[in-house]
């Protein structure tokens, strides 16, 4: 086979007609572009979620006290004073267990350096910044002895931070929540708003138990959040918890709920699963209308060149040289075309998310499945009309008017 | 003459070559047991009315088509056993083609034209050995200044050139041409004949299918044809020469213009 000689002589014929050639990989760009410009878009949001469900902590599991039923009334999460530090305690000795923290959650407006604000106070244990993923800016997450003697420390978020201390370092300052004076220990790292939309760095954390004495005199935890040793585990933790709260509460009726970081996910893989699903069908109707816009002129442009193939056999031109040569033509139009697109559709998505302000992925696993299924259509298209020019006979298709 | 008697191989030869087109019921016999030697170094014009079998028989000697019957020698190669790419190879190395309608491909330049044959060789060619066999090939039509022309730029004997150029490129044993003067006038087919005088003068084996006598008799050789059979083969005797004609339809062209 003449592989080289072929090249050539495609190049040749597809520079003669350039608009045509154009035109004919019309229909591949168009489909290919649409197709990666909405892969990007998608996985863009796709990847936004991912992020901020990983923001959460993986393998995370929140226990909340409460549940959608109980005892014929209906309420939801954390509407049952239920959950106690003995639960929390409890649960720490699970296998599988690698930290928790029993969390209890209020509203309260704070004081420092002649400034007020009104944010979230969360008692939390030491593991809270592990679990949460969450690291530090500025100085250090109170300790397990800050717990056990009920330390006035606080470490606070960077929205407080920026609120109450302008321009300055906040570690070693003291706040005052409900005018008892807290040394701030540390910053926290910022981390954005969370899926539902909130600021995740408006908040102070402060340990559980001077929480519950000093800031409120509650008894009840409103939920415990508890990291598994990896995501494997996570179900075999949940169904413990639930078999452990369940005895301790003594009662029939769950009076509490367990979620995992886990559910969000799978949720969201089959979300955009399905979306991969509705991407490859649009793709793959897209690439048979290119494919069939390509075999139709490929079949022309044979009968319209039957004097140009007859002479090149009459030359010395092979039947395999001829079909070559046409497959050539076809799969340099539809890999061409195809590339174009690809690069169509990323210069596409990229626009519209510089405008829309939304985040582009386009992962390299399509950009592939793109290029190499355009190779393949331009194939299986060019295939019969290459076939049919092979075949003639030199002496009619040089005498074809 | 003496010449031709010690060349001892024919370029051609064929033997009691038959052609039979099954076409419906009845069978159309083209050529019926034509036998013909063709030396090296010959210039024939092979000749008949539509009909005669000429074409057929140019397709058979050009390996085109396969006879029905009988043998045919190219070169010493058997040609009629040989299957498809065995024929499109012996057309490759073996023989150039000339035709009437000079068939060029359109929107190409004479270079990449005449470039082409080569491009299907068996062995592959250096671009730059492709080039300059190329303009090799066209200077000897005296059209190498006209290389990067396309088709619709050159006159009918400047394309009519660049077909000959390209059926010289692979240096062939035989210049096959089917009415080569045919879609031209009778001035450009003066020019053209000179052309094929040249080569033939080089050594090259011209066979050459027309039905005008008077380009004819610019050829060494004449054979016609009658219904499938060689009805004459004749040395031509008092044989034109392309550039004295010409010289002297100038010189009748002056005349005119001198006198009007």
């Amino acid at each position: 086979m003449r592989i080289f000689a072929s090249l050539k002589i495609a190049r040749r014929a597809l520079l003669r007609n350039k608009m045509r050639s154009l035109l004919t990989m019309l229909g591949i760009i168009i489909g290919v572009g649409a197709v990666i410009g909405s892969v990007s878009l998608t996985s863009g949001a796709t990847k936004q979620i991912e992020d901020q469900v990983n923001s959460m902590g993986e393998s995370v599991i929140t226990v909340f006290s409460g549940n959608q039923t109980m005892g014929g009334m209906r309420g939801g999460w954390g509407s049952a004073p239920t959950m106690t530090v003995g639960d929390a305690q409890a649960i720490a000795g699970l296998k599988y267990v690698v930290a928790i923290s029993p969390e209890v959650r209020d509203r309260a407006q704070v004081l420092a350096n002649g400034l007020n604000w009104n944010t979230q106070v969360m008692g939390e244990s030491p593991d809270y910044s592990k679990i949460r993923n969450w690291s530090l800016s500025h100085g250090t997450m109170f300790s397990d002895q800050d717990v056990r003697s009920l330390a006035k420390s606080a470490v606070i978020g960077q929205t407080v931070s920026d609120e109450l201390f302008p321009n300055e370092n906040p570690v070693g300052q003291t706040i005052r929540i409900r005018n008892l004076p807290f040394l701030i220990v540390g910053v926290l790292a910022p981390k954005g708003f969370n899926l539902y939309g909130q600021d995740q760095d408006d908040t102070i954390i402060i340990p559980y138990t001077s929480h519950m004495h000093r800031i409120t005199t509650r008894t009840f935890l409103n939920d415990i959040l508890v990291e598994a040793s990896d995501d494997k585990t996570i179900t075999t933790v949940q169904d413990e918890i639930t078999d452990l709260l369940l005895t301790r509460h003594r009662s029939k009726e769950q009076d509490f709920t367990v979620r995992s970081q886990l559910e969000l996910m799978q949720a969201r893989t089959e979300a955009s699963r399905s979306m991969g699903f509705l991407l490859a069908g649009v793709a793959a109707v897209s690439l048979i209308v290119g494919g069939i816009g390509i075999m139709n002129i490929m079949l022309v442009s044979v009968t319209e060149r039957t004097r140009e193939i007859g002479i090149r056999m009459a030359v010395g031109a092979r039947a395999a040289d001829i079909l070559v040569q046409f497959l050539i033509e076809a799969v340099t139009l539809s890999a061409i075309g195809g590339s174009i697109g690809i690069a169509g559709g990323i210069g596409f998505s990229t626009m519209v998310g510089y405008l829309k302000d939304l985040p582009t992925v386009t992962p390299t696993f399509w950009i592939a499945i793109a290029f190499v299924s355009s190779a393949v259509i331009g194939i299986i298209s060019g295939f019969y009309p290459a076939w049919k020019a092979s075949k003639l006979d030199p002496i009619d298709a040089l005498h074809y008017e | 003459m003496i010449r031709f008697a010690v060349q001892t191989q024919p370029v051609i030869k064929l033997a009691a070559i038959r052609k039979v087109y099954h076409t419906g019921e009845v069978d159309v016999h083209a050529v019926r047991g034509i036998s013909l030697d063709i030396f090296p170094g010959e210039f024939v014009a092979i000749m008949g009315s539509s009909g005669s079998g000429k074409s057929t028989l140019m397709n058979m000697i050009g390996a085109l088509d396969r006879p029905s019957g009988g043998s045919y020698l190219l070169d010493g190669i058997d040609v009629s056993t040989l299957d498809r790419d065995a024929l499109a190879d012996v057309r490759n190395e073996k023989i150039g083609f000339v035709f009437q309608g000079f068939n060029l491909l359109s929107r190409t330049s004479a270079l990449e034209n005449v470039e082409m044959p080569m491009l299907y060789n068996r062995h592959r060619i250096p671009s730059r050995e492709q080039q300059e066999r190329a303009i090799n090939a066209l200077n000897l039509v005296g059209l190498g200044q006209r290389a990067d022309h396309h088709p619709n730029q050159l006159s009918g004997g400047q394309q009519q050139r660049v077909a000959i150029a390209r059926a010289l490129v692979n240096k062939p044993s035989l210049l096959l041409a089917d009415e080569p003067t045919g879609n031209l006038d009778s001035q450009t087919s003066i020019e053209i004949m000179g052309v094929f005088q040249k080569l033939n003068d080089q050594g090259i084996t011209i066979i050459m299918v027309t039905h005008e006598l008077d380009i004819a008799r610019y050829t060494r050789r004449n054979v016609i044809l009658r219904d499938g059979n060689i009805i004459s083969d004749t040395m031509v005797a008092s044989r034109l020469n392309a550039e004295k004609e010409l010289q002297q339809l100038r010189e009748a062209q002056q005349a005119v213009k001198l006198t009007s």
